[in-house]
């Protein structure tokens, strides 16, 4: 009897550590089955999961930045706009904080976007980058026209944005932090405006770089 | 010695007279610093910090109490209407825009200006409502 559950205990043990040996982050977003034809001739089931489509704006220097930075890249997303005065501010302090851990590994950029089309041009943006103290190209803070931005977020990154008369500045929009791996799928959500979900987009990035390598 | 007792009975009054008013200005100091926390909490955190340390250089800290201890007269007025002059605040300007905040009343604005000036390492007593009103119509 003892024996018995020694050896549930020691099976229980192992199942735990393999979970945590290779823990992978899920993969969000919509998901289709396709069938493929493999070299030797035979049908095979693969997932395609909802990925980022291209996209081209203007950073804080002016320049078109598109897919391309990303490459071999995970990063995390956000949307804001400079004159935000209520979870923006918030958003961005914790950003900074995953920013400054991981301020000198190449494989992690962070990329905002701001939602005040009318407003934000990329010279305001430079100005905000500075202020924040992060103007460098491995965070980037990029414009794009309402066409172009809005759809992005709601469909791609599944973040709400829009204009709102009702609200002080302007607009409203959601706060959560995106991450991206290199293959452009979403692998988690996090509000940027609570301090113990940034600390586990700290811990997550460090599980999706190891999956990546 | 019926002198003294009475003497003894009327000093006594005097003094529990007097640590009674002490006491009443410090539950009111108290009350402002707890009201105005949650008001700082609600209001000013986002930009300024849980602990007054500012943002880079969008938001200035909340710590340089020389500089609160100077502008005292003018905190009312950068509250309720908001500001977009340069300020020095410990020897670095600033020269973000300070959003306005039309909706706190002269009783939010007098317990926060109190609860800024009494945290963050700051410790600079009361601030009374009476002395913002007079203040806020001084705005330029």
């Amino acid at each position: 009897m003892k024996k018995s559950y020694f050896s549930l205990l020691v099976l229980f043990i192992a199942t735990l550590a393999s979970c945590s040996n290779d823990k992978k982050l899920p993969i969000f977003g919509e998901r289709e089955a396709k069938i493929i034809k493999g070299a030797d001739g035979i049908d095979r089931i693969d997932t395609v999961y909802q990925t980022i489509p291209n996209f081209s704006f203007l950073n804080q220097d002016s320049t078109v930045l598109t897919q391309d930075a990303f490459k071999g890249k995970i990063y995390v997303a956000d949307f804001f706009f400079t004159s935000c005065t209520t979870i923006c501010p918030t958003m961005h302090r914790n950003l900074k904080t995953v920013y400054d851990d991981y301020k000198t590994n190449p494989d992690v950029m962070f990329l905002s976007h701001t939602i005040d089309f009318k407003y934000d041009k990329p010279s305001v943006l430079k100005k905000y980058a500075e202020k924040l103290g992060v103007d460098v190209a491995k965070w980037q803070f990029v414009y794009g026209s309402k066409d172009q931005v809005y759809p992005l977020a709601e469909k791609s990154y599944l973040v709400a944005v829009g204009e709102d008369n009702q609200s002080p500045d302007g607009y409203m929009h959601q706060g959560w932090l995106i991450l991206i791996d290199k293959q452009k799928r979403m692998r988690g959500a996090y509000d940027g405006t609570k301090a113990e979900q940034v600390e586990q987009l700290k811990k997550d990035i460090l599980i999706l770089l190891a999956e990546e390598k | 010695m019926r002198k003294n007792i009475i003497l003894a009975i009327f000093l006594t009054v005097i003094s529990a007279i007097i640590y009674a008013c002490q006491n009443a200005s410090e539950i009111e100091l108290s009350t402002y610093i707890s009201n105005g926390k949650d008001i700082y909490r609600a209001n000013c955190q986002n930009c300024h910090g849980e602990n007054g340390e500012g943002l880079g250089e969008l938001a200035p800290p909340l710590t340089d109490s020389v500089f609160l201890e100077k502008n005292k007269s003018k905190l009312a007025c950068y509250i309720k209407n908001g500001t977009d002059q340069p300020m020095t605040i410990n020897g670095k300007t600033y020269q973000g825009k300070m959003p306005a905040f039309p909706k706190l009343q002269t009783i939010d604005i007098a317990q926060v200006t109190v609860y800024i000036t009494n945290a963050f390492g700051n410790k600079q007593g009361m601030y009374k409502y009476e002395q913002v009103a007079k203040d806020l119509q001084e705005c330029k």
